[in-house]
């Protein structure tokens, strides 16, 4: 399988100031890459270099299997976007806004006509189809602006943090259209500074940081490599913490503010055991007790050294 | 240049035009400005102003007025450009397959078509208020492809700076454009100003436009001492042609490499 992407030693600097430093991508075809970072990690940066909008300062990328310096023509032609900023527009209607993108990629005013409606449908805009998006909710433009980077199946879609500012519904709409997008072949990278996001949709995590590749691999390798589960106890009351923390051996972490004491284990089921019995032998009252991998947010941490912004 | 390019030019010049069309407040000040400075100079200030050189003065100013309505125009490019870069319609325009030619062809159709009826608009205006070319159909065509000519030429220079501006930037444009349609001989002739201003409105490219007008329509207020006001007709072609030069190949690059 070839790969939709390909990015070998990307640099870029603003006013010296390194934006990416080297990175190196390669997104096999048809697969989903989570480009995951704070802000300021370069993965707009990249993004826009991939997308054709910035030139480079070093490397060399492909996309499609064209040169995204040489041939960017020829890379916009399968290339879908949907940056940060909206594209919305407000004096427009949502359907005149979707006919627009439509022809402006080159469908016919009918086709053009048949996919916006088609794509109303999809993201819940149908009943607002004839209205300016001007009056349109927050989230109703996002999704007007998500459905317009759908018009065309590109064979590599970019998506620049698509669900910041949406509510967990509208995500979830978001990410079962790019889910319908990559099972109808599309490769796609988004990136995202939710770690969630990352985890439920990509087969590739790219962790960046101040334009640097910290980490790349499959969501469950970057998860194991923390070394293994951690055992989670949050207690009824404050007071019961220092025992909790004391039963849970040294290595035990406090986060007073939840409650919660964790621990990391390597005999899940066994240490599930002890920890309860422990517990109910001191007299200390769990509301939870739970048996968790850990979080893309402890991933993240014991990469970088410093939490996710 | 693809067949598509046509289609594009189509779409974008359609969006601009209804973006105009459906905000009735946008059009209305955009048409009421030039009525009410019109009036104002016409009957307020008109009665204390004297043509250099003998004339009516309100044949004198409408020619000005069409002048400073199109410079006004670049405002407008300016502003639209600005605010389609700081949202990500630029981006999206510059990563989809569309011709960029078609972006700009559009954008300048539906320039030219609202200047055209700012244009419009101003002669009904001159007319009722006493102002009359002398020269035939020919004179009047020839005066309005002039003003749209200089127009065509601002679009590459609104454009330019609305790629450079942001958007509350854009805004404070007024600012500069404002005394530039001043400094020239737009409402008073530059012979009637101090040295320096007078050169500065003599070699103004509005003045040159606004002075062929005059020529054109058989206005008063034509000729002047300098060189540039004795050959405002090639000026007023060569000056627009100028700033095309210079702007083009700079909106084109600044497009190329917009980055924010």
């Amino acid at each position: 399988m070839g790969h939709a992407v390909l990015a070998e030693g990307l640099r870029k600097s603003f006013a010296k100031k390194p934006a990416l430093d080297g990175i190196d991508l390669a997104v096999p075809a048809g697969t989903v890459c989570g480009l995951l970072g704070p802000n300021g990690a370069g993965k707009t940066t990249a993004v826009r270099i991939l997308s054709t909008l910035l030139k480079l300062d070093g490397g060399r990328a492909e996309v499609a299997g064209f040169d995204v310096v040489r041939d960017a023509v020829q890379v916009r032609h399968r290339v879908g976007l949907n940056g940060q900023q909206s594209t919305v527009d407000d004096v427009l209607t949502g359907r005149e806004n979707l006919v627009m993108w439509g022809r402006l990629y080159h469908l016919s005013r009918k086709v053009a006509e048949q996919r916006a409606d088609e794509l109303l449908a999809q993201f819940g805009l149908t009943d607002a189809a004839d209205k300016r998006a001007k009056a349109y909710s927050g989230g109703m433009r996002r999704r007007l602006d998500l459905a317009s980077s759908f018009i065309m199946a590109p064979q590599v879609m970019f998506l620049d943090e698509p669900t910041t500012g949406l509510d967990p519904r509208n995500r979830g709409e978001v990410w079962r259209e790019v889910k319908r997008l990559v099972a109808a072949g599309t490769t796609v990278l988004l990136t995202t500074q939710y770690l969630d996001e990352a985890d439920q949709l990509a087969d590739q995590i790219v962790v960046l940081d101040t334009g640097k590749v910290v980490a790349d691999g499959p969501p469950d390798q970057l998860k194991s490599k923390l070394g293994g589960d951690r055992i989670e106890v949050v207690v009824r009351d404050a007071d019961d913490l220092p025992t909790t923390a004391r039963l849970l051996g040294p290595a035990a972490e406090v986060d007073p503010d939840n409650y919660r004491v964790s621990v990391a284990v390597d005999d899940r089921v066994a240490a599930l055991t002890r920890v309860t019995r422990a517990l109910a032998d001191a007299g200390v009252e769990a509301e939870d007790i739970a048996l968790r991998r850990p979080t893309l947010d402890e991933v993240f941490l014991a990469l970088t050294g410093h939490r996710a912004a | 240049m693809t067949t598509y390019t046509f289609v594009d030019t189509y779409v974008v010049a359609k969006r601009d035009l209804i973006h105009w069309v459906r905000q009735p407040v946008r059009v209305l000040s955009g048409l009421l400005y030039p009525i009410v400075s019109v009036l104002i100079f016409a009957f307020v200030f008109g009665s204390a102003m004297s043509v250099y050189g003998g004339g009516d003065y309100r044949e004198f100013l409408l020619p000005g007025m069409l002048g400073q309505a199109v410079a006004f125009g670049t405002a407008a490019t300016l502003m639209v450009v600005s605010l389609d870069a700081d949202r990500g319609v630029t981006d999206r325009f510059r990563a989809s397959p569309m011709s960029q030619t078609g972006v700009v062809a559009g954008r300048s159709i539906a320039d030219l078509v609202n200047s055209f009826i700012e244009i419009v608009v101003l002669v009904l205006c001159g007319l009722a208020i006493g102002w009359r070319w002398h020269t035939g159909v020919g004179g009047l065509l020839a005066a309005v492809g002039l003003l749209l000519w200089l127009r065509f030429a601002l679009i590459w220079v609104g454009i330019y700076f609305g790629l450079a501006l942001k958007p509350e930037a854009a805004q404070a444009s007024w600012m500069l454009l404002f005394p530039l349609t001043m400094f020239a001989n737009t409402f008073v002739s530059p012979e009637l100003m101090p040295g320096w201003l007078r050169i500065v409105a003599e070699w103004n490219p509005l003045s040159s436009t606004v002075a062929a007008c005059r020529e054109l329509f058989g206005n008063p207020g034509v000729g002047g001492d300098s060189w540039a006001a004795q050959h405002a007709l090639l000026l007023a072609v060569a000056w627009p042609l100028l700033l095309i030069a210079v702007f083009w190949p700079l909106s084109v690059r600044a497009y190329r490499d917009l980055s924010r």
